[in-house]
Protein backbone atom coordinates (compact mmCIF):
# COMPACT_ATOMS: atom_id res chain seq x y z
CA UNK A 1 0.00 0.00 0.00
CA UNK A 2 1.47 3.21 -0.89
CA UNK A 3 2.00 6.21 1.26
CA UNK A 4 0.48 9.42 0.59
CA UNK A 5 2.63 12.17 0.04
CA UNK A 6 1.52 15.97 0.28
CA UNK A 7 3.87 18.74 -0.72
CA UNK A 8 3.10 22.13 1.90
CA UNK A 9 5.21 25.13 0.19
CA UNK A 10 8.73 23.90 1.09
CA UNK A 11 7.76 20.66 3.27
CA UNK A 12 6.75 17.12 2.24
CA UNK A 13 4.19 15.22 4.84
CA UNK A 14 3.71 12.15 4.60
CA UNK A 15 1.05 10.13 5.98
CA UNK A 16 1.40 6.43 7.21
CA UNK A 17 -1.46 3.99 7.16
CA UNK A 18 -2.18 1.30 9.94
CA UNK A 19 -1.14 -1.92 8.16
CA UNK A 20 2.10 -1.15 6.66
CA UNK A 21 4.47 -3.42 5.77
CA UNK A 22 8.14 -3.41 5.55
CA UNK A 23 7.94 -2.88 1.22
CA UNK A 24 6.01 -0.29 2.33
CA UNK A 25 8.46 1.22 4.21
CA UNK A 26 11.05 0.68 2.13
CA UNK A 27 9.17 2.46 -0.82
CA UNK A 28 8.35 5.09 1.38
CA UNK A 29 12.28 5.68 2.19
CA UNK A 30 13.01 5.71 -1.68
CA UNK A 31 9.85 7.79 -2.53
CA UNK A 32 11.29 10.25 0.18
CA UNK A 33 13.99 10.86 -1.13
CA UNK A 34 12.66 11.19 -4.86
CA UNK A 35 10.72 13.89 -3.75
CA UNK A 36 13.05 16.14 -1.85
CA UNK A 37 15.22 16.15 -4.66
CA UNK A 38 12.77 16.57 -7.10
CA UNK A 39 11.01 20.24 -4.66
CA UNK A 40 14.05 20.81 -3.29
CA UNK A 41 12.03 20.82 -0.06
CA UNK A 42 13.60 21.86 3.26
CA UNK A 43 11.50 19.53 5.52
CA UNK A 44 10.01 16.54 5.40
CA UNK A 45 7.47 15.34 7.91
CA UNK A 46 6.02 11.59 8.54
CA UNK A 47 2.75 11.38 10.14
CA UNK A 48 2.32 8.22 12.21
CA UNK A 49 -0.38 8.96 13.75
CA UNK A 50 -2.09 5.90 12.35
CA UNK A 51 0.38 3.14 13.01
CA UNK A 52 -0.78 1.35 15.63
CA UNK A 53 2.53 -0.93 16.34
CA UNK A 54 6.14 0.38 15.96
CA UNK A 55 8.43 -2.41 16.02
CA UNK A 56 12.60 -2.07 15.27
CA UNK A 57 12.56 -2.45 11.61
CA UNK A 58 10.35 0.59 11.26
CA UNK A 59 12.36 2.56 14.01
CA UNK A 60 15.63 1.68 11.72
CA UNK A 61 13.33 2.89 8.60
CA UNK A 62 12.35 6.18 10.09
CA UNK A 63 16.27 6.65 11.42
CA UNK A 64 17.48 6.22 7.83
CA UNK A 65 15.08 8.10 5.94
CA UNK A 66 16.09 10.37 8.52
CA UNK A 67 19.63 10.53 8.05
CA UNK A 68 19.47 10.42 4.19
CA UNK A 69 16.95 13.11 4.12
CA UNK A 70 19.46 15.68 6.37
CA UNK A 71 22.25 14.92 3.50
CA UNK A 72 20.15 16.57 0.79
CA UNK A 73 19.97 19.69 3.51
CA UNK A 74 16.33 19.20 4.67
CA UNK A 75 14.75 18.51 8.33
CA UNK A 76 13.04 15.17 9.34
CA UNK A 77 10.45 15.26 12.11
CA UNK A 78 8.28 12.38 13.20
CA UNK A 79 4.94 13.26 14.62
CA UNK A 80 1.95 11.68 15.85
CA UNK A 81 3.28 8.53 17.90
CA UNK A 82 0.30 7.29 19.89
CA UNK A 83 0.74 6.87 23.78
CA UNK A 84 0.53 2.91 23.43
CA UNK A 85 2.87 2.86 20.72
CA UNK A 86 5.54 5.12 22.51
CA UNK A 87 4.86 3.18 25.60
CA UNK A 88 5.48 -0.01 23.26
CA UNK A 89 8.74 1.51 22.12
CA UNK A 90 10.39 2.12 25.52
CA UNK A 91 9.73 -0.88 26.73
CA UNK A 92 11.39 -2.64 23.70
CA UNK A 93 14.30 -0.34 23.89
CA UNK A 94 13.63 1.34 20.73
CA UNK A 95 14.25 5.27 21.37
CA UNK A 96 14.42 7.10 18.04
CA UNK A 97 17.32 9.11 19.21
CA UNK A 98 18.85 11.50 16.74
CA UNK A 99 15.33 11.66 14.81
CA UNK A 100 13.29 14.73 15.90
CA UNK A 101 9.63 13.93 17.07
CA UNK A 102 6.34 15.89 17.75
CA UNK A 103 2.74 15.68 19.29
CA UNK A 104 1.14 16.18 15.66
CA UNK A 105 1.03 17.98 12.34
CA UNK A 106 0.91 21.50 13.81
CA UNK A 107 3.54 20.84 16.08
CA UNK A 108 5.56 18.95 13.04
CA UNK A 109 5.25 22.21 11.31
CA UNK A 110 6.22 24.69 14.00
CA UNK A 111 9.50 22.74 14.49
CA UNK A 112 10.50 22.51 11.22
CA UNK A 113 9.62 26.43 10.36
CA UNK A 114 11.96 26.79 13.51
CA UNK A 115 14.82 25.03 12.37
CA UNK A 116 14.49 26.35 8.91
CA UNK A 117 14.75 30.17 10.97
CA UNK A 118 17.20 29.01 12.89
CA UNK A 119 19.70 27.89 9.91
CA UNK A 120 18.82 31.13 7.83
CA UNK B 1 -26.09 -50.53 38.99
CA UNK B 2 -24.55 -46.95 37.52
CA UNK B 3 -20.49 -46.62 38.41
CA UNK B 4 -19.49 -43.84 40.69
CA UNK B 5 -17.61 -41.54 38.87
CA UNK B 6 -15.63 -39.16 40.73
CA UNK B 7 -17.90 -35.69 41.05
CA UNK B 8 -15.74 -33.07 40.27
CA UNK B 9 -14.30 -34.60 37.10
CA UNK B 10 -16.96 -34.59 34.14
CA UNK B 11 -17.67 -37.57 32.30
CA UNK B 12 -19.41 -38.12 28.94
CA UNK B 13 -22.51 -39.50 30.88
CA UNK B 14 -23.52 -43.07 29.61
CA UNK B 15 -26.60 -44.32 28.58
CA UNK B 16 -28.34 -44.71 31.64
CA UNK B 17 -27.54 -41.36 33.39
CA UNK B 18 -28.82 -39.79 30.22
CA UNK B 19 -31.64 -41.33 30.57
CA UNK B 20 -31.93 -40.80 34.26
CA UNK B 21 -30.86 -36.68 33.55
CA UNK B 22 -34.11 -36.86 31.50
CA UNK B 23 -36.16 -38.37 33.63
CA UNK B 24 -35.11 -35.69 35.70
CA UNK B 25 -35.29 -32.76 33.68
CA UNK B 26 -38.68 -33.52 32.97
CA UNK B 27 -39.05 -33.65 36.41
CA UNK B 28 -37.96 -30.01 37.58
CA UNK B 29 -39.89 -28.65 34.70
CA UNK B 30 -43.06 -30.19 35.69
CA UNK B 31 -42.51 -29.27 39.44
CA UNK B 32 -41.37 -25.87 38.46
CA UNK B 33 -43.57 -23.61 40.27
CA UNK B 34 -43.78 -25.83 43.52
CA UNK B 35 -39.98 -25.65 43.56
CA UNK B 36 -39.16 -22.22 42.60
CA UNK B 37 -41.01 -21.09 45.23
CA UNK B 38 -39.59 -23.14 48.06
CA UNK B 39 -36.67 -22.19 46.63
CA UNK B 40 -36.73 -18.33 46.63
CA UNK B 41 -38.42 -19.08 50.40
CA UNK B 42 -35.71 -20.65 51.78
CA UNK B 43 -33.30 -18.07 50.24
CA UNK B 44 -35.54 -15.88 52.51
CA UNK B 45 -35.49 -17.99 55.32
CA UNK B 46 -31.66 -18.25 55.06
CA UNK B 47 -31.49 -14.39 55.14
CA UNK B 48 -29.48 -14.57 51.69
CA UNK B 49 -30.09 -11.64 48.72
CA UNK B 50 -31.18 -9.12 52.00
CA UNK B 51 -30.12 -6.28 49.67
CA UNK B 52 -32.70 -7.64 47.08
CA UNK B 53 -36.45 -7.29 47.36
CA UNK B 54 -38.62 -10.48 47.13
CA UNK B 55 -39.69 -9.65 43.60
CA UNK B 56 -36.36 -9.33 42.60
CA UNK B 57 -35.36 -12.41 44.23
CA UNK B 58 -38.30 -14.09 42.40
CA UNK B 59 -37.31 -12.58 38.92
CA UNK B 60 -33.77 -13.21 39.63
CA UNK B 61 -34.42 -17.20 40.83
CA UNK B 62 -36.94 -18.13 37.65
CA UNK B 63 -33.84 -17.26 35.58
CA UNK B 64 -31.30 -19.11 37.64
CA UNK B 65 -34.58 -22.20 37.89
CA UNK B 66 -34.60 -22.10 33.76
CA UNK B 67 -30.87 -22.16 33.20
CA UNK B 68 -29.83 -24.69 35.65
CA UNK B 69 -32.43 -27.10 34.55
CA UNK B 70 -30.92 -26.10 31.00
CA UNK B 71 -27.92 -27.11 32.17
CA UNK B 72 -28.83 -30.37 33.32
CA UNK B 73 -30.96 -31.12 29.94
CA UNK B 74 -27.70 -30.27 28.18
CA UNK B 75 -24.62 -31.14 29.60
CA UNK B 76 -23.39 -27.80 28.41
CA UNK B 77 -22.06 -25.24 30.96
CA UNK B 78 -21.15 -22.61 29.08
CA UNK B 79 -24.38 -20.42 28.73
CA UNK B 80 -24.96 -21.13 32.13
CA UNK B 81 -21.41 -19.64 32.58
CA UNK B 82 -22.48 -16.47 30.60
CA UNK B 83 -25.79 -16.23 32.69
CA UNK B 84 -23.77 -16.55 35.81
CA UNK B 85 -21.48 -13.37 33.93
CA UNK B 86 -24.68 -11.32 33.10
CA UNK B 87 -26.20 -11.88 37.09
CA UNK B 88 -23.03 -10.89 38.64
CA UNK B 89 -22.63 -7.75 36.50
CA UNK B 90 -26.50 -7.16 37.84
CA UNK B 91 -26.19 -8.09 41.48
CA UNK B 92 -22.32 -7.12 42.06
CA UNK B 93 -23.54 -3.42 42.45
CA UNK B 94 -25.91 -4.08 44.53
CA UNK B 95 -23.66 -5.08 47.26
CA UNK B 96 -24.74 -8.92 47.23
CA UNK B 97 -21.35 -11.51 47.82
CA UNK B 98 -19.87 -14.21 46.66
CA UNK B 99 -20.78 -16.57 49.65
CA UNK B 100 -24.15 -15.21 48.83
CA UNK B 101 -24.53 -16.80 45.32
CA UNK B 102 -22.62 -19.57 46.16
CA UNK B 103 -25.20 -20.10 48.95
CA UNK B 104 -28.26 -19.76 46.47
CA UNK B 105 -27.04 -22.09 44.23
CA UNK B 106 -26.48 -25.07 46.92
CA UNK B 107 -29.95 -24.23 48.30
CA UNK B 108 -31.12 -24.93 45.27
CA UNK B 109 -29.39 -28.03 44.95
CA UNK B 110 -31.09 -29.17 47.65
CA UNK B 111 -34.34 -28.52 47.09
CA UNK B 112 -34.17 -30.36 44.14
CA UNK B 113 -32.25 -33.14 45.98
CA UNK B 114 -35.07 -32.92 48.72
CA UNK B 115 -37.97 -32.91 45.64
CA UNK B 116 -35.89 -36.22 44.50
CA UNK B 117 -36.51 -38.40 47.09
CA UNK B 118 -39.63 -37.44 48.17
CA UNK B 119 -40.51 -38.74 44.13
CA UNK B 120 -38.49 -42.28 44.11
CA UNK B 121 -38.79 -42.80 47.98
CA UNK B 122 -40.45 -45.75 47.22
CA UNK B 123 -37.67 -46.95 44.83
CA UNK B 124 -34.51 -46.59 46.28
CA UNK B 125 -32.27 -48.38 43.96
CA UNK B 126 -33.78 -45.66 40.95
CA UNK B 127 -33.38 -43.05 43.93
CA UNK B 128 -29.36 -43.66 44.32
CA UNK B 129 -28.87 -43.51 40.38
CA UNK B 130 -31.03 -40.65 39.71
CA UNK B 131 -29.03 -39.09 42.59
CA UNK B 132 -25.50 -40.22 41.15
CA UNK B 133 -26.81 -39.17 37.83
CA UNK B 134 -27.47 -35.47 39.37
CA UNK B 135 -24.58 -34.99 42.18
CA UNK B 136 -21.85 -34.57 39.58
CA UNK B 137 -23.33 -32.12 37.24
CA UNK B 138 -25.08 -30.00 40.41
CA UNK B 139 -21.96 -29.71 41.78
CA UNK B 140 -20.56 -28.58 38.26
CA UNK B 141 -23.28 -25.92 38.27
CA UNK B 142 -22.35 -24.79 41.30
CA UNK B 143 -18.96 -24.47 40.72
CA UNK B 144 -19.78 -22.61 37.22
CA UNK B 145 -21.99 -20.27 38.85
CA UNK B 146 -19.36 -19.26 41.32
CA UNK B 147 -16.43 -19.03 39.44
CA UNK B 148 -18.54 -16.81 36.83
CA UNK B 149 -19.61 -14.31 40.09
CA UNK B 150 -15.94 -14.26 41.18
CA UNK B 151 -14.47 -13.72 37.40
CA UNK B 152 -17.11 -10.91 37.39
CA UNK B 153 -16.10 -9.68 40.90
CA UNK B 154 -12.37 -9.87 40.48
CA UNK B 155 -13.22 -7.59 37.10
CA UNK B 156 -14.81 -4.68 39.23
CA UNK B 157 -12.53 -4.62 41.97
CA UNK B 158 -9.61 -4.17 39.11
CA UNK B 159 -11.76 -1.38 37.53
CA UNK B 160 -12.35 0.20 40.84
CA UNK B 161 -8.83 0.19 42.04
CA UNK B 162 -7.29 1.36 38.48
CA UNK B 163 -10.06 4.32 39.11
CA UNK B 164 -8.46 4.79 42.66
CA UNK B 165 -4.90 4.89 41.50
CA UNK B 166 -6.09 7.27 38.39
CA UNK B 167 -6.97 9.60 41.00
CA UNK B 168 -4.49 9.50 43.46
CA UNK B 169 -2.03 10.37 41.14
CA UNK B 170 -2.90 13.45 38.99
CA UNK B 171 -1.39 14.88 36.34
CA UNK B 172 -2.37 18.88 36.70
CA UNK B 173 -2.13 20.85 33.47
CA UNK B 174 -0.33 24.38 35.16
CA UNK B 175 0.02 26.45 32.21
CA UNK B 176 -0.91 25.70 28.46
CA UNK B 177 1.35 23.49 26.92
CA UNK B 178 2.71 22.44 30.89
CA UNK B 179 1.96 19.74 32.47
CA UNK B 180 3.55 18.47 36.29
CA UNK B 181 3.45 15.26 37.34
CA UNK B 182 3.98 15.24 41.22
CA UNK B 183 4.67 12.07 42.95
CA UNK B 184 4.27 11.16 46.29
CA UNK B 185 5.06 8.10 48.30
CA UNK B 186 5.72 4.49 47.40
CA UNK B 187 5.93 3.49 43.72
CA UNK B 188 5.15 0.28 42.82
CA UNK B 189 6.07 -1.09 39.28
CA UNK B 190 2.46 -1.36 38.60
CA UNK B 191 1.63 1.88 40.09
CA UNK B 192 4.45 3.56 37.83
CA UNK B 193 3.36 1.73 34.69
CA UNK B 194 0.24 3.58 35.69
CA UNK B 195 1.95 6.86 35.71
CA UNK B 196 3.63 6.92 32.82
CA UNK B 197 0.41 5.77 30.74
CA UNK B 198 -1.79 8.37 32.37
CA UNK B 199 1.37 11.42 31.49
CA UNK B 200 1.44 9.79 28.07
CA UNK B 201 -2.03 10.61 27.39
CA UNK B 202 -2.49 13.59 29.52
CA UNK B 203 0.69 14.86 26.70
CA UNK B 204 -1.61 14.47 23.85
CA UNK B 205 -4.53 15.39 25.39
CA UNK B 206 -3.34 19.27 26.53
CA UNK B 207 -1.14 19.14 24.20
CA UNK B 208 2.34 19.83 26.37
CA UNK B 209 5.18 20.86 25.54
CA UNK B 210 7.24 20.57 28.86
CA UNK B 211 6.65 17.99 31.59
CA UNK B 212 7.83 19.03 35.02
CA UNK B 213 8.12 15.29 36.80
CA UNK B 214 8.21 15.83 40.75
CA UNK B 215 9.99 13.18 43.19
CA UNK B 216 10.50 15.18 45.92
CA UNK B 217 8.04 13.31 47.66
CA UNK B 218 9.59 10.34 46.93
CA UNK B 219 11.61 8.42 49.78
CA UNK B 220 12.96 5.67 47.48
CA UNK B 221 13.55 4.14 43.89
CA UNK B 222 14.28 0.68 43.41
CA UNK B 223 16.14 -0.16 39.92
CA UNK B 224 12.78 -0.91 38.11
CA UNK B 225 11.19 1.78 39.09
CA UNK B 226 13.83 4.01 37.93
CA UNK B 227 13.76 2.21 35.19
CA UNK B 228 10.53 3.26 34.70
CA UNK B 229 11.12 6.59 35.32
CA UNK B 230 13.96 7.07 32.54
CA UNK B 231 11.45 5.23 30.12
CA UNK B 232 8.86 7.67 30.80
CA UNK B 233 11.19 10.24 30.26
CA UNK B 234 11.93 8.40 26.58
CA UNK B 235 8.17 8.25 25.68
CA UNK B 236 7.12 11.59 26.60
CA UNK B 237 10.28 12.86 24.01
CA UNK B 238 8.41 10.26 21.41
CA UNK B 239 5.61 12.71 21.82
CA UNK B 240 7.41 15.46 21.64
CA UNK B 241 7.36 16.70 24.74
CA UNK B 242 10.74 17.82 27.16
CA UNK B 243 10.71 16.10 30.68
CA UNK B 244 12.44 17.67 33.60
CA UNK B 245 12.92 16.02 36.52
CA UNK B 246 12.86 17.42 40.15
CA UNK B 247 13.18 17.01 43.66
CA UNK B 248 15.96 14.09 42.64
CA UNK B 249 17.73 13.28 46.13
CA UNK B 250 21.42 11.95 45.85
CA UNK B 251 20.35 8.63 46.82
CA UNK B 252 17.47 8.20 43.52
CA UNK B 253 20.22 9.88 41.60
CA UNK B 254 22.85 7.00 42.31
CA UNK B 255 20.06 4.06 41.87
CA UNK B 256 19.54 6.28 38.19
CA UNK B 257 23.20 5.70 37.62
CA UNK B 258 23.59 2.34 38.76
CA UNK B 259 21.09 1.27 35.75
CA UNK B 260 23.35 2.73 33.74
CA UNK B 261 21.63 5.76 32.90
CA UNK B 262 23.58 9.00 31.99
CA UNK B 263 22.06 11.36 34.28
CA UNK B 264 23.26 13.82 32.27
CA UNK B 265 21.11 13.56 29.84
CA UNK B 266 18.66 13.96 31.92
CA UNK B 267 16.96 17.04 32.22
CA UNK B 268 17.11 17.50 35.79
CA UNK B 269 16.41 20.39 38.38
CA UNK B 270 16.89 20.70 42.62
CA UNK B 271 13.38 21.51 42.93
CA UNK B 272 10.00 22.16 41.84
CA UNK B 273 9.63 25.82 41.34
CA UNK B 274 13.15 25.81 39.88
CA UNK B 275 11.79 22.85 37.37
CA UNK B 276 8.59 25.08 36.77
CA UNK B 277 10.68 28.34 36.07
CA UNK B 278 12.74 26.35 33.29
CA UNK B 279 9.97 24.99 31.66
CA UNK B 280 8.69 28.21 31.57
CA UNK B 281 11.99 29.76 30.12
CA UNK B 282 11.72 26.80 27.64
CA UNK B 283 8.23 27.62 26.78
CA UNK B 284 9.11 31.20 25.83
CA UNK B 285 7.07 32.54 28.70
CA UNK B 286 9.34 35.65 30.19
CA UNK B 287 9.12 35.47 34.32
CA UNK B 288 8.65 39.01 35.63
CA UNK B 289 9.42 39.42 38.79
CA UNK B 290 6.17 41.23 41.13
CA UNK B 291 8.12 43.81 42.74
CA UNK B 292 11.98 45.31 43.11
CA UNK B 293 13.17 44.05 46.07
CA UNK B 294 10.86 41.02 46.75
CA UNK B 295 12.43 37.95 47.61
CA UNK B 296 11.96 34.80 45.35
CA UNK B 297 8.95 32.38 47.00
CA UNK C 1 -12.42 -21.37 24.71
CA UNK C 2 -11.87 -20.51 20.79
CA UNK C 3 -9.56 -22.32 18.58
CA UNK C 4 -5.87 -20.99 18.34
CA UNK C 5 -5.44 -18.76 15.40
CA UNK C 6 -2.54 -19.99 13.55
CA UNK C 7 -0.44 -17.34 11.17
CA UNK C 8 2.05 -18.85 8.69
CA UNK C 9 5.07 -16.78 8.25
CA UNK C 10 6.94 -17.08 5.12
CA UNK C 11 7.10 -13.11 3.95
CA UNK C 12 6.93 -9.96 5.28
CA UNK C 13 3.16 -9.29 4.86
CA UNK C 14 2.77 -11.89 7.46
CA UNK C 15 4.29 -10.18 10.02
CA UNK C 16 1.22 -7.44 9.50
CA UNK C 17 -1.05 -9.82 9.17
CA UNK C 18 0.05 -11.61 12.88
CA UNK C 19 0.18 -8.16 14.16
CA UNK C 20 -2.90 -7.33 13.10
CA UNK C 21 -4.34 -10.86 14.07
CA UNK C 22 -2.71 -10.30 17.86
CA UNK C 23 -4.12 -6.96 18.10
CA UNK C 24 -8.23 -8.53 17.23
CA UNK C 25 -7.37 -11.23 19.58
CA UNK C 26 -6.11 -9.35 22.86
CA UNK C 27 -9.66 -7.07 22.47
CA UNK C 28 -11.07 -9.90 22.52
CA UNK C 29 -9.52 -11.03 25.94
CA UNK C 30 -10.35 -7.97 27.44
CA UNK C 31 -7.02 -6.08 27.13
CA UNK C 32 -7.12 -2.29 26.75
CA UNK C 33 -5.41 -0.44 24.40
CA UNK C 34 -1.70 -0.02 26.15
CA UNK C 35 -1.83 -4.23 26.47
CA UNK C 36 -2.82 -4.94 22.57
CA UNK C 37 -0.16 -2.50 21.58
CA UNK C 38 2.23 -4.44 23.70
CA UNK C 39 0.76 -7.84 22.69
CA UNK C 40 0.98 -6.67 18.91
CA UNK C 41 4.56 -5.39 18.98
CA UNK C 42 6.07 -8.85 20.73
CA UNK C 43 3.96 -10.56 17.88
CA UNK C 44 5.27 -7.88 14.83
CA UNK C 45 8.99 -8.53 16.48
CA UNK C 46 9.00 -12.31 16.80
CA UNK C 47 7.54 -12.81 13.57
CA UNK C 48 10.24 -10.68 12.07
CA UNK C 49 12.67 -12.89 13.59
CA UNK C 50 11.00 -15.97 11.95
CA UNK C 51 11.33 -14.16 8.38
CA UNK C 52 14.70 -12.37 9.30
CA UNK C 53 16.53 -15.58 10.57
CA UNK C 54 14.55 -18.88 9.82
CA UNK C 55 13.07 -17.83 6.66
CA UNK C 56 9.55 -19.80 7.39
CA UNK C 57 7.45 -20.52 10.59
CA UNK C 58 4.61 -19.61 12.37
CA UNK C 59 2.84 -17.30 14.70
CA UNK C 60 0.62 -19.19 17.35
CA UNK C 61 -1.64 -17.34 19.45
CA UNK C 62 -3.93 -18.82 22.24
CA UNK C 63 -6.29 -17.55 25.11
CA UNK C 64 -5.14 -18.97 28.13
CA UNK C 65 -6.69 -19.49 31.38
CA UNK C 66 -5.25 -20.26 34.91
CA UNK C 67 -8.61 -19.94 37.03
CA UNK C 68 -9.51 -16.81 37.45
CA UNK C 69 -6.94 -15.18 35.21
CA UNK C 70 -7.09 -15.14 31.92
CA UNK C 71 -4.69 -13.95 29.05
CA UNK C 72 -3.07 -14.45 25.64
CA UNK C 73 0.17 -16.69 24.86
CA UNK C 74 1.84 -15.85 21.52
CA UNK C 75 4.16 -19.07 20.40
CA UNK C 76 6.71 -18.27 17.89
CA UNK C 77 7.85 -21.84 16.34
CA UNK C 78 10.33 -22.35 13.30
CA UNK C 79 12.89 -25.22 11.82
CA UNK C 80 15.25 -22.58 11.39
CA UNK C 81 19.13 -22.61 12.34
CA UNK C 82 18.27 -22.04 15.86
CA UNK C 83 19.91 -20.02 18.16
CA UNK C 84 23.98 -20.57 18.93
CA UNK C 85 23.60 -18.98 22.59
CA UNK C 86 20.36 -18.44 24.62
CA UNK C 87 21.90 -17.06 27.06
CA UNK C 88 23.74 -14.46 24.78
CA UNK C 89 20.41 -13.45 22.69
CA UNK C 90 18.37 -12.55 25.98
CA UNK C 91 21.61 -10.32 27.23
CA UNK C 92 20.67 -7.34 27.76
CA UNK C 93 23.03 -5.43 25.40
CA UNK C 94 20.92 -4.00 22.85
CA UNK C 95 22.76 -1.09 21.10
CA UNK C 96 20.98 2.72 21.06
CA UNK C 97 20.47 1.73 17.42
CA UNK C 98 17.61 -0.67 18.25
CA UNK C 99 16.73 -3.23 16.56
CA UNK C 100 20.00 -5.12 16.38
CA UNK C 101 20.26 -8.72 16.99
CA UNK C 102 17.19 -10.43 17.90
CA UNK C 103 15.44 -8.09 20.19
CA UNK C 104 15.16 -11.13 22.99
CA UNK C 105 15.19 -9.04 25.75
CA UNK C 106 12.68 -6.15 24.76
CA UNK C 107 9.98 -9.04 23.64
CA UNK C 108 10.35 -10.38 27.09
CA UNK C 109 9.96 -6.79 28.64
CA UNK C 110 6.63 -6.32 26.83
CA UNK C 111 5.01 -9.54 28.02
CA UNK C 112 4.91 -11.41 31.51
CA UNK C 113 5.80 -14.78 31.00
CA UNK C 114 8.56 -15.77 28.52
CA UNK C 115 10.40 -18.81 27.82
CA UNK C 116 12.27 -19.74 24.85
CA UNK C 117 14.08 -23.13 23.35
CA UNK C 118 16.17 -23.62 20.69
CA UNK C 119 17.87 -26.36 19.21
CA UNK C 120 20.34 -25.68 16.73
CA UNK C 121 19.75 -26.68 13.17
CA UNK C 122 16.27 -27.86 14.62
CA UNK C 123 14.55 -24.73 15.51
CA UNK C 124 13.18 -22.68 17.60
CA UNK C 125 9.86 -22.35 19.76
CA UNK C 126 8.99 -19.04 21.76
CA UNK C 127 6.33 -18.63 24.23
CA UNK C 128 5.47 -15.48 25.78
CA UNK C 129 2.48 -14.76 27.61
CA UNK C 130 0.87 -11.83 28.67
CA UNK C 131 -2.30 -11.68 31.81
CA UNK C 132 -5.32 -9.52 32.00
CA UNK C 133 -4.18 -7.43 35.01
Amino acid sequence: MEVPILKQGRYLIATIQAALSDEDLQQLRRTLLERVIQFRSRGVIVDVTSLDVMDSFATRTLRDITYMIRLRGADTVIVGIQPEVAFAMVQLGLTLEGVATALDLEEGLAHLEQRARNSS
Amino acid sequence: MANKKPADVPQPPSTQSTELLRELVAHLREHRTQLREEWASSITEAQLLTAMTKDEIFAEATSVYDNYVEALATGTFEALQTYSRNLSERIIPRGVETHEVVGIVLLLRDVLARSLFAKYQGDFTKLNRILDAYEPAANRIANTVAVGFVQERERVIRQQQEAIRELSTPVLQVRERLLILPIIGVIDPQRARQLTEQLLRGIRTNRAKVVVIDITGVAAMDATVANHLVQTVEASRLLGATVIVTGLSPEIAQTIVNIGVDLGKMNTVGDLQGGIEQAERLLGYKVIPVSEGATAA
Amino acid sequence: MPDDIRVLIRSNPDIVTARQEGRALAALTGFGATDATLIATAISELARNIVSYAGQGEIILRIVENNPAKGLMIISRDAGPGIRSVDDAMRDGYSTSGGLGLGLPGVRRLVDEFTIESVLGRGTVVRATKWLR
